[in-house]
């Protein structure tokens, strides 16, 4: 049934019908759970586990458990919350930035890119809860009315900026990911042959009918949301970044920081999507949805970003010699010489030099050098957090208070622990969620793929998604 | 008003506190019968007395009426089961939603004196192992809290020492005996005092009586009066750390050295502001005459030569590594310059700098200070003499008025001990004396007490001694006990106490009484020693003496026991100094830290966490080495690792080694005090080493250096230090200067930063976006002389007391996380550099210039800790403090990272009620130790932020007190604690808007000289403002 153009590549490949669409999204979820996904969910629980007598340990007895000390009072807890929201950034863009620029090769990825966002920011959200000396008062900073006189948050302090960016990002994201899921529950509350399944995607799918209405509904939703979403793109990592530019602390106080930070979050984003989306199209055998195209795609984005964050390390030396400021001089210095220098050339390697290699089309349309490579920028970007943070900290003004800071087991707990929070999210995603949007992939089907394609392109991919939907045999599958 | 809700909760707490506090002395005490069950004491009460709830759950009785009528029974118990069900599910879960209630009881009849909230003060006097300070007790419901300078006094009126600080908690020390020991069972005393008694009557030999110096001259007299009716009587005094050269070279007492009167001092191994003798006195003189103001460019030039770099070294404006083993020839070369018989340095010594020395003693005939800390009779007899030569006598010594506070004779010291060992000692008491530890014939006092026939310590604890003796009869700490004192000659002071026994113990002194079959108590004994001194009214006068707690007018009561004298001659002395050699291998010294001195107060964890002014070491000691000693081929280590230490005669010990800067190359120094490992020490056990054993006898001297060989050994032990990095970085965040520049020009010493702008360079300050806060009434502000700090720490322990400052332990500040609010950085100056050479800059100079730092938060006017923080925790005063409302702290950490000072200390864990913390935070953790806590103060939580708060508890009570009289406060009255246990009074606290303040002259007077703020440039417009160091460079 499927056209190959000509002139463009496919963006579904394997001659892939609407029927087999639905097929080949639904097996995981309606099939019985399958070995290597039983066993990939037992890994994360021991994560989660971690995780959670870590937890346990840190709010029993304090934060004391941790390695932090007088002179660094932040290490790999604000390093793993920006690291994670970071990694949240990929599956906004996609969706959203990619979807008004009407990118539609974006479709095949961006439900699980979405869920890693979601996953990530609540993996991100544990920390500004977890690192406060006293969490069970974390709703303090939320400026709450209340009777413990006039009270009120301080507008001032970028930590609450922080709580109204992650907030909203995590709300928007959310509702986002769902609405567009609505279609795909439906089609498996259709398909669902057991009372529980039926009844529980019949509530997941809000009862979707299916209608024009309800499409037509879900499609200005939907760009309604992507208009929402796009700002927070920017906005979340900048607020996000200037909880360090707004400070006084050499290292910390860089003007350069939000536009650092947004490019740095999309890489690293693009890279655990990357880790991700192959994992997933070989565990669930997608290759005809995330082909090849999207992973050269995603390279060429990740190979964008990696320079514009290399060229901001290098404006940040520039400056430090520029400015004449010792104290500046000393924390750049310091980064690239002291103490802390395996961490800083660590990272150096990881972000600046690694994606490099992008420039090369065989690398860059290669599984395994991807896969490696977007491990390396997911270690490259913790280690950027890592030195901003706790270089800038260990050695700052006055040299009778520098310190070093190393991890104890619990802060190792933490971090491994939200890795395993986060794969235990998305392998249980994986398993009852449509991880492809199959609506919108369905859409681009034919409008990829066809010769004898009528539609301008002003009228976009959902107008044809809608005229495709139209037959009644493959309606809501 | 955060601080005043916070204030009045633990008042009521603390008042729960003074009636726990009657549990610990039953028997002579008003008892409190919880009711009048209790008072009639019935049987029915005293089966239950130890039940928590005496009265009987319902559960039981319906049991056992159930079981009397047949039908009903199964149903009441199911109604009474869902009853008690029910109620203990609405109880437990309403008592995991509630804090318990503490209630607060108040006085049903309130003592005369005692205002519940309100502080009392008494005048006492604090001394122990050579410190000696007047003091004002402060007290709160009954309970001393906090040591204050006594003003009244002349010899220390400014500030205390950190021992003298720390000491209030000694009385609160948990490990204190509570009750007299026969054999190491707990005894009653009459059982004791008949046991005593009895024996001394069928006492066969010689009765010694062995102290450390005593000072009180009451005691002194009823100790020879006590040993007067045996036929061989002996008062046998020793100092743990001795002096017995010096004593010896100049008649039996340290002579009456007046620091202020010198132009030029020259310090030969002589901690003269550490822990060597009265260093509070000394301290205050000292920086007399080294205060400068434009007014006054002239200060005293201060010489060192010294093996380790001591907190007095660090002070000195020239210092010169020696080996100990120059010393002598030193000191006789020295000599020879001064007396014109020669003038050439000796070898290996910086010859310039001993040219130097003698140019400036011979132009400044007396006005000079020779001191040294030598116990080598020669070299003590040639200091005389260079200072007599000199004309020292009656300018910088006054020799109407010689030092008391050390009066050991290591002689007749040996000589006992070698007494005891032959048999020949009948009965032996020690009194403040632990000679089976701090002696270095330790093992043969061990051995020699197993001859003598009745063996009495006064020890507070089981310390080594007690545990080898048959009687611990524990004399009262010092805040419970009544006593007088003569630390210099016309100089009296007295002890009162400030609370009543809290154990069963008994001042020596009243059981010296009444082993004499005395009916007196000491106290009138001592009223009746000080009756020859009253003019007029003897009650009066003894009232005022008591209230002023000194006595100043020239009367003297101290007799010095001069008999065991031996002089030596000045040739003789020469010639043995001249002739003493060199030695080639490695050289140990064997000092005192002046927070631990000689290991008396060893339990106590506020001085253990004191760091070290030098090395800023905390807990244990180590062996120091120079960083050439340790990189060495031979040597090679590094920081922490463990090096054994062997003398010729096979005593070894094994410590953790740590570069110091200064050290003389060739030598090592270790400190004394540690290595315990006594359950009634459980603060200290397993600390360090014992150094005592290397302090070697010679000639009936102790000499305190010695040839030693030292190997690297496979273990590592870290050293717990508060500050790892030494140098200052060449940043400007401390500053100093030349005296030569500052007479040429004072306004030339500090360097100001300056911002470019359009108009010119402008002072940061003037370049803000924000309005400035606007300051009504008072505007606080501290001033801090970096020309006047000594760096001894007892600001640091003061904030402590002070402040309610958990003590965390070792592991901890290895973690980097002690909680000191105040502390003095140390920098030392950096080997040669280029500018911006940073990694040789991080290395210290072999011989590092030095300079303290004290660090409290800065009380930004432009915080940017207040920014920060997400819900508004810390926040500006209208008085310009920086204050913290712990409770509405989240704990983000935010505001630390963001304080460019690094002062803010984050509660890593609950400090308190935490079995983590319980030994060495016991003054949280134990509901003895809880009673040292100032209950103006409340302690923080787990999880929450603190830092300097400019004692605002102090400074509300000082506006409050001025409220009440319809008046300001006046400039003084309201004083901040580590500005009131300065020595050298380093530091002005006051109200920057009284135009008559001390601070406001002070500031008006060196605004453009010598005052700046610390990191101007980044517009933080601290409330603190230091003043440049001045250095009169030879």
């Amino acid at each position: 049934m499927q056209h190959v153009s000509p002139v463009r590549e496919p963006l579904v490949t394997g001659g892939k019908t609407y029927h087999d669409i639905t097929e080949d999204v639904c097996r995981q979820v309606e099939a019985k759970p399958n070995v290597r996904w039983a066993a990939a969910l037992a890994v994360s629980l021991v994560g989660l586990a971690i995780f959670i007598y870590s937890v346990y340990r840190t709010l029993w007895f304090g934060i004391g458990e941790w390695g932090l000390n007088k002179t660094v009072g932040w290490a790999w807890d604000i390093t793993n919350f920006v690291w994670w929201v970071g990694i949240g950034h990929a599956g906004t863009l996609i969706s959203a930035v990619l979807l008004l620029f009407r990118q539609k090769w974006r479709s095949s990825i961006n439900r699980a890119a979405e869920a890693m966002t979601i996953f990530a920011v609540i993996c991100a959200a544990m920390f500004p809860v977890l690192h406060m000396g006293r969490p069970w008062l974390a709703y303090w900073v939320l400026p709450l009315p209340n009777t413990f006189g006039s009270l009120w948050v301080n507008f001032n302090s970028p930590l609450l900026w922080d709580v109204f960016a992650i907030s909203t990002y995590f709300s928007v994201s959310l509702v986002f990911w769902y609405i567009g899921l609505i279609p795909d529950f439906a089609t498996i509350r259709d398909r669902a042959t057991g009372p529980i399944a039926r009844r529980a995607y019949a509530i997941l799918s809000m009862n979707w009918t299916g209608s024009a209405k309800a499409w037509s509904r879900y499609e200005t939703v939907s760009l309604i949301l992507a208009g929402v979403a796009t700002p927070l793109v920017l906005s979340v990592h900048t607020i996000v970044s200037m909880d360090f530019a707004t400070s006084v602390i050499p290292g910390w106080h860089t003007t350069i920081f939000p536009p650092y930070f947004v490019a740095g979050a999309i890489f690293s984003g693009f890279a655990m999507v990357l880790t991700l989306m192959i994992i997933t199209r070989k565990t669930f055998k997608l290759e005809d949805y995330i082909t090849m195209e999207h992973i050269e795609s995603m390279n060429k984005v990740i190979i964008t970003t990696g320079s514009i964050v290399g060229v901001a390390y290098t404006t940040e030396f520039f400056i430090a010699w520029y400015s004449g400021v010792e104290y500046e001089a000393y924390a750049f210095i310091n980064r690239a010489t002291g103490p802390y220098w395996w961490a800083y050339w660590s990272m150096m390697t990881c972000n600046v030099i690694t994606p490099q290699l992008f420039w090369i089309r065989k690398i860059r349309r290669s599984v395994t050098a991807t896969f490696i490579i977007s491990i390396f920028v997911n270690i490259g970007m913790w280690f950027e957090r890592f030195v901003i943070i706790v270089t800038s900290l260990h050695r700052d003004y006055l040299p009778s208070s520098w310190a070093m800071f190393s991890p104890s087991i619990i802060d190792i707990g933490v971090y491994v622990g939200t890795i395993g929070l986060f794969f235990t999210l998305f392998f249980l995603f994986c398993k009852f969620f449509p991880v492809v949007n199959m609506a919108e992939v369905k859409a681009i089907l034919k409008s990829s793929s066809e010769v004898t394609h009528h539609h301008s392109p002003a009228s976009g991919m959902h107008g044809t998604a809608k005229g495709s939907n139209t037959n009644t045999h493959h309606s809501n599958e | 008003m955060v601080v005043q809700s916070v204030l009045s909760a633990t008042i009521n707490y603390k008042l729960l506190k003074v009636f726990e506090f009657s549990r610990y002395n039953m028997q002579d005490r008003i008892k409190y019968w919880k009711g009048i069950e209790e008072l009639e004491n019935t049987p029915e009460f005293a089966k239950h007395a130890h039940n928590e709830f005496p009265e009987f759950l319902p559960l039981n009785e319906s049991k056992s009426e159930g079981s009397s009528s047949g039908a009903s029974v199964t149903n009441t118990k199911r109604r009474d089961f869902l009853k008690l069900l029910g109620f203990s599910v609405a109880a437990v879960s309403l008592a995991s939603c509630e804090a318990p209630v503490r209630k607060a009881i108040p006085y049903l009849n309130k003592p005369v004196d005692l205002e519940p909230g309100v502080a009392n003060w008494y005048a006492s006097t604090y001394y122990s192992q050579g410190d000696y300070s007047s003091i004002l007790i402060k007290t709160r419901e009954g309970r001393p809290i906090k040591i204050e300078p006594n003003p009244t006094s002349t010899l220390t009126p400014l500030g205390t020492s950190p021992k003298t600080q720390a000491s209030v908690l000694g009385v609160y020390d948990n490990n204190r005996l509570r009750t007299p020991l026969i054999k190491g069972k707990e005894a009653e005393w009459e059982q004791v005092d008949s046991q005593i008694t009895s024996a001394l009557n069928s006492v066969n030999g010689k009765v010694a009586f062995v102290s450390t110096t005593i000072i009180s001259p009451s005691t002194k007299k009823l100790i020879n009066e006590f040993g007067g009716r045996f036929g061989n009587f002996e008062h046998v005094v020793y100092d743990p750390y001795s002096v017995s050269a010096l004593l010896n070279a100049n008649g039996g007492v340290v002579p009456g050295y007046d620091f202020s009167k010198a132009n030029i001092i020259v310090g030969i191994n002589a901690d003269f502001l550490g822990a060597w003798i009265a260093s509070t006195p000394i301290a205050k003189q000292y920086i007399q005459n080294r205060k400068v103001s434009s007014d006054n460019r002239e200060m005293s030039r201060h010489y060192q030569f010294e093996t380790r770099l001591s907190m007095t070294g660090a002070n000195a404006d020239v210092r010169v590594p020696i080996r100990p083993s120059q010393e002598a020839t030193f000191v006789a070369a020295l000599y020879n310059s001064i007396t014109g018989q020669g003038s050439n340095a000796p070898e290996g010594i910086d010859k310039k700098a001993f040219d130097a020395a003698v140019r400036d003693l011979r132009a400044n005939r007396g006005r000079v200070l020779v001191v040294s800390g030598s116990n080598n009779p020669a070299v003590q007899t040639l200091v005389t003499a260079i200072n007599q030569t000199l004309g020292a006598e009656g300018t910088t010594i006054d020799p109407a008025s010689p030092y008391y506070v050390k009066q050991g004779n290591d002689a007749q010291m040996i000589r006992l001990i070698e007494e005891m060992n032959a048999g020949t000692v009948g009965a032996v008491f020690f009194y403040n004396a632990n000679p089976a530890y701090d002696h270095p014939l330790a093992a043969r006092v061990a051995s020699g007490l197993k001859k003598v026939g009745l063996k009495v310590s006064f020890a507070e604890r089981v310390d080594e001694t007690a545990a080898l003796v048959d009687f611990v009869t524990p004399d009262n700490n010092y805040l419970e006990s009544w006593n007088d004192h003569e630390p210099k000659r016309g100089y009296l002071s007295l002890t009162q106490p400030a609370l009543s026994p809290i154990f069963m113990t008994r001042q020596m002194q009243d059981s010296l009484l009444a082993w004499s079959g005395s009916n007196t108590t000491y106290y009138d004994y001592l009223r009746n020693n000080w009756r020859p001194l009253a003019t007029g009214d003897f009650n009066t006068f003894w009232e005022q003496s008591v209230h002023d707690g000194v006595l100043e007018n020239g009367a003297s009561l101290l007799a010095v026991n001069t008999a065991v004298i031996n002089p030596m001659s000045v040739g003789a002395a020469l010639s043995a100094a001249s002739s003493s050699s060199a030695t080639s291998g490695v050289e140990a010294v064997i000092y005192e830290k002046s927070q631990i001195g000689p290991g008396n107060d060893i339990n106590n964890p506020w001085l253990q966490e004191t760091p070290d002014p030098i090395s800023k070491a905390t807990w244990g000691n180590y062996i120091a080495m120079p960083r050439s000693m340790a990189e060495s081929d031979e040597l090679k280590v590094v920081q922490g690792d463990i090096v054994r230490v062997t003398l010729a005669n096979g005593t070894a010990l094994e410590l953790p080694a740590l570069i110091q800067p200064g050290q003389a190359s060739g030598t090592i120094a270790i400190a004394l005090g540690y290595g315990r490992d006594l359950e009634s020490m459980p603060v200290a056990k397993g600390l360090g080493a014992n150094a005592y054993p290397l302090i070697t006898v010679s000639d009936n001297a102790l000499i305190y250096s010695v040839p030693v060989k030292i190997e690297k050994t496979d273990a590592n032990s870290p050293i717990a230090q508060t500050q790892t990095h030494h140098t200052v970085m060449d940043r400007i965040v401390v500053q100093e200067n030349t005296l030569a520049k500052y007479k040429e020009d004072p306004k030339d010493v500090t360097e100001y930063v300056r911002i470019a702008t359009h108009d010119g360079p402008a002072k940061p300050a003037t370049i803000s976006m924000w309005d400035d806060y606007e300051y009504k009434d008072h505007h606080w502000g501290m001033v801090i002389d970096l020309n006047s700090c000594i760096g001894c720490g007892a600001c640091t322990v003061s904030c402590n007391i002070e402040n309610n400052i958990p003590v965390v332990g070792k592991a901890e500040v290895l973690n980097r996380r002690e909680m000191h609010w105040m502390r003095i950085d140390r920098y030392y100056s950096s080997v040669e550099h280029k500018e911006g050479e940073y990694s040789k800059m991080e290395d210290p100079a072999d011989n590092p210039a030095v300079i303290f730092q004290p660090m409290l938060c800065q009380h930004c006017n432009h915080a940017p800790c207040e920014t920060v923080c997400p819900v508004a925790a810390t926040m500006h005063s209208s008085e310009g403090i920086n204050q913290m409302a712990y409770n509405r702290c989240v704990g983000t950490r935010y505001c630390a990272n963001n304080c460019p000072y690094k002062v803010r200390r984050f509660n890593w864990f609950a400090y308190f009620d935490n079995e983590k913390f319980a030994t060495q935070n016991y003054m949280m953790n134990s509901d003895l130790g809880q009673m040292v806590l100032n209950p103006d103060v409340v302690v923080r939580a787990r999880g929450v932020m603190e830092k300097c708060s400019f004692c605002v508890q102090r400074v509300q009570l000082g506006k409050l007190e001025a409220k009440r009289e319809r008046r300001r406060p006046k400039d003084g009255e309201i004083i901040t604690a580590c500005a009131q246990s300065c020595p050298t009074e380093a530091i002005i606290f006051g109200d920057m808007l009284d135009p008559e303040s001390r601070i406001s002259k002070v500031l008006v007077k060196e605004q453009g000289e010598r005052a700046f703020h610390v990191l101007e440039e980044i517009n933080t417009q601290p409330n603190v403002t230091y003043l440049t160091k001045i250095r009169n460079l030879a």
